[in-house]
């Protein structure tokens, strides 16, 4: 187990002495605390496996250094930093019986047999493989070959730190939630560091007490799923996270007050000037119908079940709100109002007088 | 969709059925006429039931021929399919020099089977050919027209130049196709290089070295044209394989008889053994 701490890491796939290239990874400063069950959510392609496999050693990074516990590891091999990491598509060793592949990784350490047994039985009891053991691993269906990479991963002692690259991309939907819960007790179980990235925000939210949001080769925000949802510190999170995502709409400041197309709103944070571009953010749960306020006319109503999803559109903007399951709809012209404290502004896509930049 | 049985799908199958008639099915019952029965010639035919059978079979000739066969087989078989794997191994993934590389390994198996004989003949000439003149002036004694050991290793090397490609193409076809996640969870679990080729690159490259070994054991156990360039069967029988021992009674001696009981037997032999290697290899897969 280890605190796993990133200083100053960038990674470019490109030759950066060539002068102005395409960064994955632009410069980020992160710490994982010990123990800890962290997720690392973001679109495809926003670096978030470049800082997976740099984590894991498979990549050296163009700058920076990673520190397991204080100590530097940016050179070390992956075998070395003594980490585990389960891959999107199963992986484990065909010919091998489902005993021998979570012995595999000690046995490569030369630890005697009489250590191995008692050890991958202790880590087949913890994710269900025991009936398995003598089977061949071929045999297995998907989520039965994940749960043995994830075993050859938990099998070493002294793991430092156990990563998930979106390890539920092949398991049927209906394992997915089995499998995904069982992460999460696996972890309370044996509290050894894990990082599972995905770019499913459902995995991300159950999965973690930490969620780090990246986008286009940065971190936009680490929060915990509530911080999430409630304070999204930019855009992207608030439209990223939710489901459907935060309003973003565009705003004037006149002294002071924040005008939506000439009509004040009021918002959690004001500011005094206009300086770059201010957008404010409001997610649709705290989006009502009211009696005066912003005009807008119903394009849409979608049943989401226990809530309604309502399309509105307002001079060309599009502002979405829920509805409770049972409240009434108004016919076509309303008037809409956003909940007290939950309008924020944003400029040039972060929360103004919030924590990033 | 319902099935509906209509007869008439049965003339749709004539041509091809007529194809296999004519190239395979004819020829082969031609022979087997001749192997059941006496000729002596103006198209006169005597009954003679397994007699060329019972003949072939006892002929120290014939054993002789099938001893060299299974020796070459054996041979060649030991020696491209480790070295084919070894070469696939060593040739690069990605980049530009993949293709050199296969163009390359392909070559050899571009070349007529009778030009690759003609070029190990004028090559491993004792006298004038570059590897036999290089090997005498080194203090080798190397004539592979009057020794069987110079014959021996002359087709040997000529027949592993030929062929290693083709075991290093399909080894390597099956080295390609393994994700890189297998490298990366190997290395995250400490597999040391023997360990990746063992639990990863071999149990991964099985299926098509079945096929490799397959092939290469059904074209060398049926070798003709290249022996029969660059040794013609001899010194004396040394190099008479199976083929070249059916060729010269059939087309030597005109024994019509013998020749078509020894081509029965030869292709039961080559069918026998290709059976067992196939459900010994497949039999392993599934367990």
């Amino acid at each position: 187990m280890a605190r796993i701490t990133l200083e100053n890491l960038a990674h470019t796939y490109f030759d950066p002495s060539e002068g102005d290239v395409e960064w994955a990874l632009r410069p980020l400063d992160l710490d994982w605390a010990d123990g800890g069950a962290f997720a690392l959510l973001g679109p495809s392609g926003c670096g978030k496996t470049t800082l997976l496999n740099i984590m894991s050693g498979l990549l050296r990074p163009t700058e920076g250094h990673i520190l397991f516990d204080g100590r530097d590891v940016t050179d070390l091999s992956p075998e070395a930093r003594n980490i585990a990491q389960v891959f999107q598509f199963p992986v484990v060793y065909d010919t091998m019986s489902v005993y021998d592949n979570i012995a595999f990784p000690l046995r490569n350490r030369g630890m005697p047999e009489a250590e191995i047994a008692p050890r991958v039985r202790e880590i087949a009891e913890l994710t269900e493989l025991t009936p398995t053991l003598k089977q061949r691993a071929s045999g297995l269906t998907a989520d039965g070959k994940q749960k043995i990479s994830l075993a050859r991963g938990l099998v070493r002692p002294d793991v430092n730190l156990v990563m998930f690259d979106e390890p539920l991309t092949v398991i049927d939907p209906h394992l997915k939630w089995v499998l995904r819960s069982k992460l999460r007790e696996l972890h309370q179980r044996v509290r050894t560091t894990m990082i599972y990235v995905t770019h499913d925000q459902t995995e991300a939210l159950t999965f973690a007490d930490q969620v780090v949001v990246m986008n286009a080769g940065q971190v936009v925000q680490i929060g915990t799923p509530v911080e999430l949802f409630e304070q999204p510190q930019h855009t992207f999170v608030g439209h990223f996270i939710g489901s459907p995502g935060m309003n973003v709409l565009p705003v004037a400041i006149d002294n002071g007050r924040a005008l939506f197309e000439g009509l004040p709103v009021e918002v959690a944070n004001p500011v005094a000037a206009s300086e770059g571009t201010i957008e404010l953010g409001v997610r649709p749960e705290f989006v009502d119908f009211a009696p005066t306020g912003i005009p807008a006319t119903i394009t849409g109503v979608a049943d989401a079940g226990r809530y309604r999803i309502v399309d509105t559109q307002s001079s060309g903007h599009r502002i979405k709100l829920l509805v409770d399951e049972g409240k009434p709809i108004p016919s076509d012209a309303v008037h809409l109002g956003f909940a007290p404290g939950q309008a924020r502004l944003y400029r040039d896509g972060w929360l103004i007088g919030g924590a990033g930049r | 969709m319902n099935k509906t049985a209509d007869n008439r799908a049965w003339f749709l199958v004539i041509p091809v059925v007529a194809l296999v008639a004519f190239n395979a099915l004819i020829p082969l019952m031609t022979v087997v006429n001749y192997s059941v029965q006496e000729t002596f010639g103006d198209n006169t035919f005597f009954w003679s039931g397994v007699t060329w059978f019972e003949q072939v079979l006892r002929d120290p000739r014939f054993h002789g021929a099938l001893g060299r066969q299974l020796f070459f087989t054996g041979t060649i078989l030991l020696i491209e399919i480790p070295l084919g794997v070894a070469i696939a191994l060593t040739m690069p993934r990605r980049g530009p020099w993949v293709s050199v590389c296969l163009v390359l390994m392909a070559l050899p198996l571009l070349i007529p089977w009778n030009v690759v004989g003609a070029m190990w003949n004028i090559m491993a000439l004792p006298d004038i050919g570059l590897l036999g003149h290089t090997l005498n002036s080194l203090g080798i004694d190397y004539n592979y027209t009057r020794q069987p050991v110079s014959a021996w290793v002359t087709l040997i090397a000529m027949d592993v130049w030929h062929w290693t490609s083709l075991v290093v193409l399909l080894a390597y076809a099956g080295l390609v196709s393994i994700p890189e996640a297998y490298y990366q969870a190997a290395k995250i679990d400490g597999a040391r290089p023997w360990a990746v080729f063992r639990y990863i690159q071999l149990p991964k490259m099985k299926r098509v070295l079945t096929i490799a070994v397959l092939l290469r054991f059904m074209d060398s156990f049926m070798i003709y044209t290249e022996v029969s360039v660059l040794t013609g069967g001899g010194p004396g029988s040394s190099t008479t394989l199976l083929s070249i021992d059916l060729v010269k009674t059939a087309l030597g001696q005109f024994d019509l008889g013998p020749a078509a009981a020894t081509s029965i037997v030869y292709f039961l032999i080559v069918l026998a053994i290709s059976w067992v290697f196939y459900t010994l290899m497949m039999r392993n897969e599934e367990s």
